[in-house]
């Protein structure tokens, strides 16, 4: 690895910018996601920040269900990140649709739509297991790295 | 000859070392005054390496020209200044960066980027207007509108023009896009409009944007210490007092509309600056 790969790779564990897209859910997971940015956990030191665009995110954090109405707009914020990117899904209905997986206008979990990298699982998630899913997600960026590297 | 060339090599460098410094100051002083930790000094380059190695998409050729426009133009103008040139082509050269900033923005039709390229066309129009009578002031004191007759007064140029100080400094806090101006893009990650004229660049563009701006902000900065041109501990501290001050006003202040910004432009701003005018003739 030359030296400009290395640096990249720093930058790139050390600068996440996340989306995080509510997809249905009851606001639970949202509320310890927003959590990770206030005082008391303050990810901003480790360089993440949470941008509102998808044009300028590494990072997809997804909380609850898809369903048949916003499983599109899931889709279209996935297809805007600009490689390499890596999606977090968040929470119990994130990962399976939890309580709603039943329902009939719940399509499953965020994998039933887009690949998931990284599964934080709660009901909520706290903020200590999400910001572990991100440090996860930031291991997934060199794996990726390294695959294009293999011609894969 | 060689020393031009070897000058306008060096000071973009060194323009872009000490603008993501200042970057990575502003940072962690914010998130002080917000009792966080912050992010690391380092933590502006980091993003823009980051940035500059994602992949490249646009949805108009225009936003891969304009960045480098941009970066090129704000380059341009520091080599000018360092060069201790015209003030009026630096003017205009570093004018040049912006209105490439907005045509990149336009070319999009997402409504956020359209919105926030008239309201950045709107920031031009309110601030640019203060820098010309700068350089008027500069005229009228020295005789010349190049910088280079500065350093010859006998006293400080902010004793003669303290009223156009305070019409700078909100020139200043318009162009380093910080609260209560920061309309059209302000400098933390969200706002009313995504991110303002940024919202539609991605990857390497947004980089080479976020590279201009740092060069804009120490150009700035350079036009600052040009109030106080005839020491250079002054040179330094005066500039540093005024971004301080800036940050301090973005933490306490809320964003104010376009209508408030050209109030404040055209109303206080110009009428003061007319004031210390027409006192400098007199």
């Amino acid at each position: 690895m030359g030296l400009i790969d290395k640096l990249i790779s720093t930058a790139r564990r050390r600068s996440p910018w996340l989306l995080h897209f509510d997809c249905g859910s009851c606001n639970g997971c949202d509320i310890e996601t927003l959590a990770c940015l206030t005082p008391v956990y303050d990810v901003e030191r480790f360089g993440v920040v949470n941008v509102g665009n998808p044009k300028h995110a590494d990072i997809l954090l997804v909380t609850g269900t898809v369903n048949l109405r916003n499983r599109e707009v899931l889709t279209v914020l996935f297809e805007q990140m600009p490689e390499p990117k890596v999606v977090v899904a968040i929470g119990a209905c994130g990962l399976s649709g939890g309580i709603f997986r039943e329902a009939p206008n719940v399509v499953g979990g965020v994998d039933k739509v887009i690949p998931v990298d990284v599964y934080v699982p709660g009901c909520p998630a706290r903020p200590e297991a999400i910001i572990d899913g991100v440090v996860l997600a930031l291991e997934k960026f060199r794996e990726k790295s390294k695959g294009k590297g293999e011609g894969k | 000859m060689m020393q031009t060339a070897a000058l306008a090599l060096a000071v973009p460098c060194a323009a872009i070392l000490l603008g993501g410094l200042l970057s990575g100051i502003d940072r962690r002083l914010t998130a002080r005054l917000q009792s966080r930790q912050g992010p690391p000094l380092s933590q502006p380059f980091l993003d823009v390496i980051k940035l500059m190695a994602k992949e490249r998409m646009v949805t108009n050729p225009w936003q891969a020209f304009s960045p480098v426009a941009s970066l090129g133009a704000a380059a341009f103008a520091l080599v000018f200044f360092a060069l201790q040139g015209d003030l009026l082509v630096i003017l205009f050269v570093h004018m040049v960066g912006g209105v490439f900033l907005v045509l990149g923005a336009m070319a999009s039709p997402s409504p956020y980027s359209q919105t926030a390229s008239q309201r950045e066309l709107w920031q031009m129009l309110s601030c640019e207007t203060l820098l010309f009578l700068i350089a008027g002031a500069l005229y009228l004191t020295t005789g010349s509108f190049r910088l280079s007759e500065l350093s010859a007064l006998p006293e400080p140029l902010l004793y003669r023009l303290p009223l156009l100080f305070a019409a700078f400094f909100f020139a200043l806090t318009v162009k380093m896009r910080k609260s209560p101006f920061d309309l059209a893009g302000c400098h933390h990650a969200h706002q009313e409009l995504v991110r303002g004229v940024f919202t539609e660049y991605v990857g390497p563009y947004l980089g080479l944007l976020e590279i201009a701006h740092w060069l804009d902000i120490v150009l700035y900065l350079a036009i600052c210490s040009l109030f106080w041109a005839t020491s250079t501990p002054a040179m330094i501290l005066l500039p540093l007092a005024a971004f301080l001050a800036v940050i301090m006003l973005d933490n306490v202040a809320a964003r104010l509309t376009w209508r408030w910004m050209l109030g404040w432009g055209w109303g206080a701003a110009f009428v003061l600056s007319a004031l210390n005018l027409s006192w400098l003739k007199g």
